[in-house]
């Protein structure tokens, strides 16, 4: 039976989502950052140097859609998906680039949406987790993580997730990775591949195993 | 992170203009360094000049048959490059031995040489560090530095440079071309961009202020069988302990740099001769000068031991 089970618990997990970007985010935000520095607000924080902190339009073309912003030009890409543009999917974990908790596929490549400026990203196509699938259908990718198991707190999944199907596309594009045995051969997607490239997507409740076999099946799938 | 202003390059010599016209001014390629420094506010430029929209993201073939590679090349585009992958294989593979793929899409090849020290201590604002903060000490030298240099060093700073990328750089005696201020062009060879630390470490390169990387040229491909060997505390998204990058031809000769150990790429024309006698007379020619710390000791071995690894391969 393809679960109630597992709509119930996807709708959970968006729940979940959103209950975190209300209330607990910005604190936890506050607390990995290490800065002080309140992701939602940077101009109104006093922390700049310059009285007038700078500013600068940004237009994003956002899951298909295109979203014309105001911002802070301190802004990364990930506090303006999260903070103005509301998209709370994209997760913000360590803010460093070490997590991949905040990946997204920018111009069809997947990059740490917390180690770019969105004012760097003026008129670039962003897709996040929310404009890959919907609960009501689901991205394959999506599908193979709830089918498998790929997460148990979620949290790292969105990442994982947009992380996975760049992956997939970049094997396909005959990009070599750290343990392709063969460098000038076209690489496979096999599970040891796919562990090597998915290592900038940490997840700390531990569901590798399962994340692997989420992304092994997709992979196996002929297109 | 503090307030910027910010613009577009719209040409290289604009570039380097607008840079060295706005006190506090820096370029922004990737980000990935940059920003994760500017978040901690280890660097507060005043002024961002970005310049991803010039073209300099293409890799030609250069009349003396070797590659032209614009210094807004991705790591991922370099590492995948065909003839990278065919006659530099050391360079791709120390590209895909470095960060993580999201990481390595946004990287540049200038961005990757001029990215700044791991070391703990420089990170650490609460922390005494010659480089960070000039004459406020060094936290590494009477702290913990299992990861800093063994050679190289200075009393001043320990720190090594955290690029794969530059170590097969370095090996393959690739050439910084650049554009200054007042539009003047020069190339310098990679062995003399990074500088020793010294008295200076804040001083970490040749370039002077404004001036833009344009692009980095290798020479004519070597032959040989190539080799880059990371030893990390992970099997992978891991900075260097040691690494040897190699290049080894049929009659033994070659050629030997390494990473995780200094300041800069590591390589010493006397230690290559010895390449045909072994790992041990190379190793030991590369770290005649070695002063490890109590913390480090382990590289000298280790270094040893990789290139031993290496060089078994090499005789398959
Ligand atoms: C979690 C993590 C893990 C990592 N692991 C590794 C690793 O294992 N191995 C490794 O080698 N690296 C690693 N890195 C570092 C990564 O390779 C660098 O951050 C990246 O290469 C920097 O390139 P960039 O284009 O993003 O540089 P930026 O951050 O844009 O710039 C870096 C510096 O270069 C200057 N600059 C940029 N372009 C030019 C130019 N054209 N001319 C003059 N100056 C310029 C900037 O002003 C800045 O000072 C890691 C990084 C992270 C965050
Ligand atoms: S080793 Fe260099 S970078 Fe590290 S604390 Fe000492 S001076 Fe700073
Ligand atoms: S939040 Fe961007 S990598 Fe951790
Ligand atoms: S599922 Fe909890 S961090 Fe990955």
């Amino acid at each position: 039976m393809q679960g109630p089970n597992d709509v119930t618990r996807r709708d959970v997990l968006a729940a979940g989502a959103a209950t975190v970007a209300g209330t607990l985010a910005p604190t936890g935000a506050q607390a990995q950052s290490g800065q002080g520095a309140p992701p939602a607000a940077p101009s109104a924080s006093g922390a700049g140097a310059s009285p007038q902190p700078a500013r600068a339009a940004v237009s994003l073309k956002v899951n298909g859609t295109v979203r014309d912003l105001d911002l802070d030009t301190r802004t990364t890409l990930l506090d303006a998906l999260r903070e103005h543009l509301h998209l709370t999917g994209t997760k913000k974990g360590c803010d460093h680039g070490q997590c991949g908790a905040c990946t997204v596929i920018v111009e069809g490549r997947r990059i740490n949406s917390c180690l770019s400026l969105a004012v760097m990203h003026d008129g670039d196509s962003v897709t996040t987790i929310e404009g890959l699938g919907t609960p009501e259908a689901l991205h394959p990718m999506q599908a193979a993580f709830v089918a498998h198991d790929g997460y148990q707190c979620g949290y790292c999944t969105p990442g994982q997730i947009c992380s996975a199907v760049a992956v997939l596309d970049e094997i396909k594009a005959g990009i070599p990775s750290h343990v392709s045995a063969d460098l000038t051969a076209a690489p496979e997607p096999s599970a040891d591949e796919v562990r090597e490239r998915m290592s900038g997507n940490i997840c700390r409740c531990g569901a590798y195993s399962n994340i692997v076999e989420a992304i092994t099946e997709i992979a196996g799938r002929p297109a | 992170m503090k307030s910027f202003t910010y613009e577009k390059a719209a040409s290289p010599a604009a570039a380097a203009d607008a840079a060295a016209r706005t006190e506090g001014a820096k370029f922004i390629a990737g980000g990935t360094n940059l920003l994760d420094l500017m978040k901690l506010e280890i660097e507060a430029p005043t002024h961002l000049v970005d310049v991803n929209g010039l073209a300099l993201d293409t890799i030609e073939e250069t009349p003396a048959g070797g590659l032209r590679i614009g210094a807004l090349v991705r790591n991922t585009d370099l590492a995948a490059d065909n003839r990278v992958r065919r006659d530099y294989a050391v360079l791709s593979r120390a590209l895909l031995s470095g960060a993580s793929g999201q990481l390595r899409n946004k990287a540049t090849t200038a961005g990757n040489l001029l990215q700044r020290t791991r070391c703990p201590y420089f990170y650490d604002t609460d922390q005494p560090c010659n480089k960070r903060r000039p004459g406020s000490g060094c936290g590494a030298l009477d702290g913990y530095s299992r990861q800093h240099a063994v050679v190289g060093a200075s009393a001043a700073c320990i720190a090594t440079h955290p690029s794969d990328m530059a170590v097969a750089m370095r090996l393959l005696d690739a050439t910084v071309e650049t554009v200054r201020p007042d539009g003047e062009t020069r190339s310098l060879p990679v062995a003399d961009l990074h500088r020793l630390p010294g008295d200076t470490p804040e001083i970490e390169t040749a370039l002077a202020p404004g001036e833009l990387i344009t692009a980095v040229t290798l020479p004519a491909p070597l032959g040989g069988t190539h080799f880059y060997r990371k030893v990390r505390d992970r099997a992978s998204y891991a900075f260097a302990l040691v690494s040897v990058a190699a290049v080894v031809q049929a009659d033994g000769t070659g050629r030997v740099a390494l990473g995780g150990v200094a300041h800069k790429p590591w390589r010493i024309a006397a230690a290559e001769a010895e390449l045909p006698r072994g790992a041990k007379p190379v190793a030991d020619a590369l770290l005649a000068q070695a002063r490890p710390t109590k913390d480090n000791d382990f590289k000298l071995p280790l270094v040893q031991r990789t290139l031993a690894a290496v060089l078994a391969e090499a005789r398959g």
